[in-house]
């Protein structure tokens, strides 16, 4: 029995040694790539086609998310709000929670599925046909080309994407709130604008936005990298790519929730 | 100072994790011939590919290309080297999201400044040498697989290099496309002046095409010489391979416990 | 093609930025170079906090800058930071009022009649503190028991 004990210990420790060493092998993946972002810069048209493929490809899906959510919060809003006599603080309850919270981290979540998940697969696929190897015997290096562009289109697209599901779903709570149920539409909007500051809210939902565009950008793109060129590795680097995204997310967010909203 | 030999590789030994792939290589790869580097699926072959080309660096020895000691070379170096040499990998590896056209257009785009206009001529030159002109707007996904290889043996010409290394370039092929890749190979060289070498175990198709064969086992060279030198050898490992035999130094039977303890004929026995 | 579409994405974004930043919260904040600083003390804050609300007439003119604790007459000393078009006169009040019954604190400013106006970084000399719940009630105690006594 401790024989067995041992092998589990040793085993934790193993991959806790692992999860280490590939923790560092990311991190300097991440730096080659921010340091080899030149040709991002000079030629715009590769973070302009990347943009494409991950921004607006992934709009119908953030913006239809964030009008259901929006409406949602619209519904139980109303439920819970009503049972203190307060409905007309609907606007402040809709909005404070998309832009501190929902737009963000939900935004992010639905973006790692979507467009991290393709990202990895798209890499993945070409480290197994040899098309990185290909363009390294070519003398054109594979970071700089493939991955530094959707390293800078992930991160710009994604507090993009998180603003559009934000408005959706402040327009969303709208609909089913004022145009639905019949909460008065003046408080609904002027409570809202005297709860929502600019600098408190809305900018700290933006940084957390930006944040996690780096997170899951940089998590997608190292998976596909670092995928095993087969079949199998590069679907189990697609799951990875889902399940370390989601889980980042929702660790970041609570460490920058609480750094920003403490004291408020 | 020009030698007879492109390439020189000079007591190599390259492991990966410890675990040995090359030991003891030395081999000569004399300019304008085409030199063919054959073994079993696993013997090295490929990686000596990479040595040449720097991806890879060997834990001992020298490999020379050109008169320049590839491993010792800075990564700049060893880039504008790399523009030099041509490579063909083994199903093509084309750029899937690029057409045909900007598959061969790639290396023109990104190491010259050529127009536009040029380039185009130049792209239509290196399809039509490999008889795919009419094919320049497909996706390589629309290709089959003869195609896609002889669209990326264009691409590999593309900056009409010194040196074109082909990794199996005869794997999986109709025996028309083979036909038409053995071709090129031997035509290409002459035409551009340059050095070939083919990795592969295709022995048939091999030895009509070649100048010269390495033969590689276990990461070590095993036996050298021209072609008839090679049909013509006795030594048992270099004639199994040679002569596609099922048995021999290569055994059949992979490493295993002894028939009938499999079987459990003892058991049933005692 | 390609760039029309990335064109609009952008493009959008930065609306739905706007649209948050005007519509849905209140980007109408003061920028410091239209204001001007004024002090008041305090004996008690109560739940006052740094950028609540500076008002006058129930209008915002400004908003709370800094609190700080006076160490020597244990009083709290607050920074106003007052929009520069609006000049108070010297003998103006300042009191920590509540909005609502249980909302949040704010400084209400309710001016005198003297004829020199406050410059930036003067003190208000009158000022009323927070109404702290619990003197209230044994205020409200005491002088239920003393009316009680009286009667007897």
């Amino acid at each position: 029995m401790p024989e067995r004990a041992a092998i589990s210990v040793r085993r934790i420790g193993h991959v806790t040694v692992e999860g280490v060493l590939r923790l560092g092998y990311a991190a300097r993946f991440i730096a080659l790539t921010l340091l080899h972002s030149g040709t991002s810069f000079r030629r715009l048209r590769l973070v302009i086609r990347e943009l494409y493929f991950t921004g607006v490809l992934s709009l119908i899906i953030i913006v239809v998310s964030g009008l259901f959510v929006g409406m949602v919060l619209g519904f139980q809003g109303f439920q819970t709000l009503q049972t203190y006599g307060s409905e007309s603080a609907l606007g402040v309850l809709v909005a404070l929670s998309l832009v501190r919270e929902l737009g963000p981290v939900v935004s992010a979540l639905l973006f790692a599925s979507r467009a991290g998940s393709a990202m990895t697969a798209e890499i993945g696929l070409m480290k197994a046909t040899e098309q990185l190897s290909a363009m390294e015997m070519m003398a054109v290096d594979p970071i700089a080309r493939v991955v530094a562009p959707r390293f800078w289109a992930g991160v710009i697209s994604m507090p993009l994407l998180a603003a559009m599901f934000s408005a959706m779903g402040v327009f969303g709570g709208y609909l089913v709130g004022v145009v639905l149920i019949g909460v008065d539409e003046g408080s609904f909007w002027s409570q809202m604008q005297n709860a929502v500051d600019f600098r408190e809210d809305i900018v700290n939902g933006v940084i957390k936005s930006f944040v996690f565009g780096i997170a899951v950008t940089s998590i997608a793109l190292f998976e596909g990298y670092d995928a095993p060129p087969t079949a199998e590795g590069v679907s189990g680097a697609t799951t990875r790519t889902v399940v370390t995204s989601s889980l980042a997310i929702l660790g970041l967010d609570f460490i920058l929730t609480s750094f920003m909203f403490r004291g408020a | 100072m020009a030698t007879d030999n492109l390439i020189e590789i000079t007591d190599v030994n390259f492991a990966y994790d410890r675990l040995p792939i090359l030991t003891g290589i030395n081999m000569a790869i004399p300019r304008g011939k085409v030199v063919a580097i054959m073994g079993i699926s696993g013997s090295g072959k490929t990686t000596l590919l990479r040595l040449i080309g720097g991806v890879m660096k060997p834990g001992q020895g020298q490999v020379k290309v050109d008169g320049r000691l590839v491993n010792e070379l800075g990564q700049d170096d060893i880039f504008k080297m790399r523009r030099r040499m041509g490579m063909l990998f083994q199903f093509g590896a084309l750029f899937t999201d690029l057409s045909v056209f900007d598959n061969v257009a790639f290396q023109m785009r990104e190491h010259t400044h050529l127009p536009e206009r040029m380039i185009r001529d130049l792209v239509m030159m290196k399809l039509h040498a490999v008889g795919l002109r009419g094919a320049h707007r497909l996706m390589p996904s629309e290709l089959s697989g003869g195609m896609a290889r002889r669209v990326a043996l264009a691409r590999a010409i593309a900056l009409d290099p010194m040196l074109i290394m082909y990794d199996e370039p005869f794997t999986g092929l109709d025996p028309i496309s083979l036909g038409v890749i053995r071709n090129l190979i031997r035509r290409l060289n002459d035409a551009l002046g340059a050095t070939s070498i083919v990795v592969t175990h295709d022995v048939e198709e091999t030895l009509e095409l070649v100048d010269y064969v390495y033969y590689v086992s276990d990461g070590k060279i095993v036996a050298h010489g021209t072609p008839e030198d090679m049909r013509a050898a006795t030594d048992p490992l270099v004639h199994q391979f040679m002569h596609g035999e099922a048995d021999g130094p290569v055994p059949f039977q992979y490493p295993s416990a002894n028939y009938a303890k499999d079987l459990k004929l003892e058991a049933h026995n005692a | 093609m390609l760039d029309l579409w990335v064109g609009l994405f952008v493009c959008a974004g930065i609306g739905a930025l706007l649209v948050l930043a005007l519509k849905v919260g209140n980007m109408s904040g003061f920028s410091a170079a239209d204001t001007y600083q004024l002090y008041a003390n305090f004996d008690n804050i109560g739940g006052l906090k740094p950028r609540a609300p500076v008002k006058s007439a129930g209008v915002v003119v400004g908003r709370v800058a800094e609190i700080t604790f006076n160490n020597d007459r244990f009083t709290a000393r607050v920074a106003l930071r007052i929009e520069k078009n609006f000049k108070f006169p010297t003998d103006t009040t300042a009191s920590i009022l509540t909005s609502g019954l249980l909302g949040e604190q704010y400084v209400g400013l309710e001016g005198g009649g003297d004829d020199k106006t406050l410059a930036p970084g003067d003190t208000l000399k009158l000022t009323q503190s927070a109404v702290v719940l619990e003197k209230l009630i044994s205020q409200f105690l005491y002088s239920k028991a003393a009316e009680g006594d009286s009667k007897k």
